[in-house]
């Protein structure tokens, strides 16, 4: 067994469990903070197999920007746990016998026994994954990339008019009138004679 | 040395594991929403792994835009998710009927 299987198997496991704690975990944040964990292993394995660019990516983007993202959700809401919770019981068979008929299915289709011979080829990339990936992304498929992009932007659009609201009753400021106002609109100017001072009573 | 068998094991176990995860929290949507991450993040190990047995840069790019549209989903996810438990005060699945479907 090489230095690099064992680190496999212990980031496996670390990642079955910390998968294993954000569906069964109590409070939600908890759950959260286990599927941080789930990704950062997830992250480690790619580095095994070589995948560079992803796992910094995933570690990144993923835990840094979405993750927070989630956790800010769940701190900010304030949920009740326990009406959130009942039935947890009842569906917990179902839900095993369910994930381990699927398993059951899964391994027998993809034929663990016969996979397991193939030989690792040399690593394509050569020394480097982001040169050999950016140069399939930018060529081959540069259209998806840029649907990417739009993806992203309709996401950002979406979110943003759904969770706008106008408030009433608050005072706030219209940048638009602020903009037009016209100076001869609020000053006018007015000629008048000179105010003369009371003739002294002689 | 680490063969194929090895991800794609890996893989099945984080799919069904998250696939039990949607069964057993069927009432809280956050919970739901963290199930479907873990399922994409189970296929993504899929990908990154017949990428580097196979030698096809394809892979890694599918994992990319996967990631790309993972993140809009949950960004709208969770804006659904606030809009709703603002309106509604709840998260509870059961709750949310007023559609009668």
């Amino acid at each position: 067994m090489t230095f690099q299987l064992l680190c496999f198997y212990a980031f496996a496991a670390v990642t079955t469990l910390a998968a294993l704690g954000v569906i069964t975990l109590r409070n939600s944040v908890h759950a959260v903070l286990c599927l941080v964990l789930t990704f950062f292993s997830t992250a480690a394995i790619w580095l095994l197999a070589e995948a560079e660019f992803l796992a910094v990516a995933l570690v990144v983007v993923y835990v840094g920007a979405v993750m927070v993202l989630f956790l800010f959700v769940v701190m900010m809401l304030d949920i009740k746990q326990e009406p959130l919770r009942e039935g947890f019981i009842r569906y917990l068979p179902v839900g095993i016998a369910v994930a381990a008929v699927m398993l059951a299915e899964m391994l027998a289709l993809i034929g663990v026994r016969a996979m397991a011979q193939v030989p690792a080829p040399a690593n394509p990339a050569g020394d480097s994954n982001i040169a050999w990936l950016g140069e399939t992304l930018f060529t081959r498929f540069l259209l998806p990339f840029e649907i990417a992009a739009l993806i992203l932007t309709v996401g950002i659009i979406a979110a943003v008019a759904l969770t706008l609201r106008r408030r009433e009753g608050v005072r706030h400021q219209d940048p638009a009138r602020q903009v037009a106002v016209d100076p001869r609109t609020r000053v006018r100017v007015v000629k008048m004679a000179a105010e003369r001072g009371q003739e002294p009573a002689a | 040395m680490i063969t194929l068998s090895h991800y794609i094991v890996l893989g099945t176990i984080l799919f069904c594991l998250s696939v039990a995860g949607v069964f057993i929290n069927r009432k809280n949507v956050i919970v739901l929403l963290m199930a479907i991450e873990l399922m994409l993040l189970a296929v993504n190990v899929n990908f990154v792994a017949f990428s580097r047995f196979l030698g096809d840069a394809s892979g890694q790019v599918f994992v990319f835009f996967i990631l790309t549209v993972a993140a809009a989903e949950s960004a709208i996810g969770l804006a659904i998710l606030t809009l709703l438990f603002r309106n509604r005060s709840t998260i509870n699945v059961a709750e949310i009927d007023s559609m009668k479907g």
